[in-house]
């Protein structure tokens, strides 16, 4: 099995009067089609791995490496263009644009990336949306919507452009139970039924157990993977 | 690039009214400055054109420019003696030779050149006592070097030979007096002479100084008043490209020594007050565009504070720095575009107004309501300013925009 993301020694410290280390020699290979947890405690440092791991953050000491390619060396707009195509992001909170309904925003990385016509672009987003559930959503704006609702726009937007990976950042973190437990299925589904590769930062132990493997870190260590 | 475009536009639709109050700030900046430059440059024009149309290109005076050397200095220039309380030899004042150098200048091709003399002269009538400039002319070269037969109102030059002794006055100069044409003055000279001389004609040129002091008669009767026969003190040259007039007039005084002036020189003051009245007008529609520069600056910065997330998402989603510092130059752009736009409006309507007042001014030059000069370059001008100030304005928020670092935000917002 190739690998999608893999770090070596992978180090980040934030800069400042007395430097914050967030990440210490991180050693880490996810392979395409896995469906990985990363569990810590609250401040551990999962959500920076997952900006690293995101290309999103830069390490200040070795690298990391998508589909075995370093990273490293790239400016910040190859950067730009390695996330528009080849990751897809979810967030605690849904980052929707208020201004454009549903699907214009699900249609973003599309336009961005430029490789569909329009219409192409829109079929493919009401297809994503569709098997999200979320097809009678599409013209709403996203003030219009409830909050599992724009978690799932979120996800149908994070995977527009057919991501290599999936990263999500507490995606249930906002969510009542039951929605969360919605969402985590539809991550679950994704990743077991359509083989794409999922890397989701929780904390809820409920969750993480349910993936294929989970990445324990504890004060920007990875003490179990 | 369409979707950049959009992301801009909704901002921007967003803050409807900000964004109308920016356009506006732009719309006025631009607006007025084509109101004032049509103002300033129509009355500047204006009066350049009547210069160049009524008064001599040229005119040669009998002084030097420099004071002459005393003979013990020309003897010695190195000498390190120094003589005080020198009385310079009194000279007889005119143009020495003043035929010939007319002669000599009127067979130069381009170049026609007559003879004047001009004193100071009181002239009475009635009760009203009134100094006056009198100018006496041999017409008929005169015609070659002013316009003056063509600003007569009343009378025409040859009447001045067919009068006993025919005299011309400025239309302001009769008013002061309160004579008509065929009226009898008295005219004193400061050399004690006193004619009786009728007055034959009334010119107005429309410069006011001319019309006010100004006042013509033959040659040999200005000589007779001034107490100095067969001496003329000015030559009047024009030219047939006036745009030659500094050159041709500096190789006239380095030939014959006389101190003369072209228009630009005898103009000198008002020239000056031209480039003030410019510098005012540039500094205060530039005054307009910063204020409307801030607010554009203002806007900006406040859609990029609101919008931090959504940039923080762009940036995650794979939209790449330069888009963003695009999405919000555009922004500035777009406000700097429209506000152009409606200022040309707003700046044509002004000179439409402008120029429908009417009203009597009496200033430099004489009119019957604002002079206009309306040309494209000062839409130009104003859309260059309008432009630069709008894209400096967005630059720096944009830039700033577009340096935010994702991470920092989603921490914070997580």
């Amino acid at each position: 099995m190739s690998a999608a993301l893999q770090t070596l020694n992978m180090t980040r410290i934030l800069p400042g009067p007395v430097p914050v280390t967030l990440i210490e020699h991180a050693n880490l290979s996810i392979g395409k089609g896995e469906f990985v947890a990363i569990t810590g405690p609250s401040g551990s440092g999962k959500s920076s791995l997952l900006y690293l791991l995101g290309l999103l953050d830069r390490p200040t000491e070795g690298s990391v490496m998508l589909e075995e390619k370093e990273t490293s060396h790239l400016g910040s707009g190859e950067l730009a263009r390695l996330r528009l195509a080849k990751l897809g992001f979810v967030f605690q909170f849904h980052f929707l644009l208020p201004e454009f309904s549903v699907l214009e925003n699900v249609m973003i990385p599309m336009r961005k990336l430029g490789r569909l016509s329009g219409d192409a672009m829109k079929t493919k987003a009401m297809r994503l949306l569709k098997s999200l559930g979320m097809e009678g959503e599409a013209r709403k704006r996203p003030e219009q919507l409830s909050g599992g609702q724009r978690q799932r726009a979120a996800i149908a937007r994070a995977l527009a452009n057919d991501p290599l990976v999936l990263l999500a950042d507490e995606p249930t973190g906002n969510l009542d139970s039951k929605n969360a437990h919605n969402v985590f299925e539809i991550f679950r589904g994704l990743a077991e039924d359509q083989g794409q590769t999922v890397v989701v930062v929780t904390h809820d132990p409920h969750l993480s157990e349910h993936t294929h493997r989970q990445i324990h870190i504890v004060d920007g260590r990875i003490v179990d993977a | 690039m369409r979707l950049i475009a959009e992301i801009a536009a909704t901002h921007l639709t967003h803050r409807k009214r900000q964004s109308i109050v920016s356009i506006l700030g732009v719309a006025m900046g631009v607006g007025f400055f084509i109101g004032m430059a049509a103002l300033m440059q129509g009355f500047q024009t204006y009066f350049v054109s009547k210069i160049i149309d009524v008064w001599p290109h040229i005119i040669m005076k009998d002084e030097y420019r420099l004071p002459s050397l005393q003979p013990a200095q020309r003897q010695f220039p190195q000498g390190a003696v120094a003589l005080h309380g020198l009385k310079p030899v009194e000279e007889l004042r005119g143009i020495r030779d003043g035929k010939a150098v007319i002669a000599a200048l009127n067979r130069i091709e381009g170049i026609h050149a007559a003879p004047t003399m001009r004193t100071q002269a009181f002239m009475r009538y009635g009760a009203k006592d009134v100094s006056a400039t009198l100018v006496g002319i041999d017409p008929e070269l005169e015609r070659q070097v002013s316009q003056l037969e063509r600003d007569l109102k009343v009378g025409s030059l040859n009447e001045l030979h067919t009068a006993a002794n025919g005299v011309i006055l400025g239309e302001g100069l009769a008013a002061k007096l309160g004579v008509e044409a065929h009226n009898i003055i008295t005219v004193v000279s400061p050399a004690g002479v006193i004619l009786k001389m009728q007055v034959v004609g009334i010119f107005r040129t429309g410069i006011t100084t001319i019309d006010n002091f100004d006042s013509y008669t033959l040659l040999k009767k200005a000589q007779i008043l001034a107490n100095r026969p067969n001496v003329i003190n000015q030559i009047r040259i024009r030219l047939r490209d006036v745009g030659n007039a500094r050159v041709v007039a500096s190789s006239i005084e380095s030939r014959y020594g006389y101190r003369t002036e072209a228009w630009e020189e005898t103009y000198e003051n008002v020239l000056g007050i031209f480039v003030i009245q410019n510098g005012i007008m540039y500094s205060s529609v530039g005054a307009i565009l910063i204020v409307a520069a801030f607010g554009i600056f203002n806007i900006i910065s406040t859609i990029i504070h609101e919008k931090t997330r959504d940039i923080a998402i762009l940036k995650s989603i794979g939209v790449a720095e330069l888009d963003i510092r695009l999405i919000f130059l555009l922004e500035g752009l777009a406000v700097g575009m429209i506000g152009t736009v409606l200022g040309w409006a707003l700046g044509h309507a002004l000179v439409e107004i402008l120029a429908s007042i009417r009203f009597n001014i009496e200033g430099f030059v004489r009119a019957e309501g604002f002079i206009l000069n309306e040309s494209p370059y000062h839409y130009l001008i104003a859309a260059g300013f309008a432009l630069i100030s709008s894209s400096l304005a967005a630059f720096l928020p944009a830039r700033k925009a577009a340096r935010l670092d994702p991470v920092d935000i989603l921490r914070g917002a997580a």
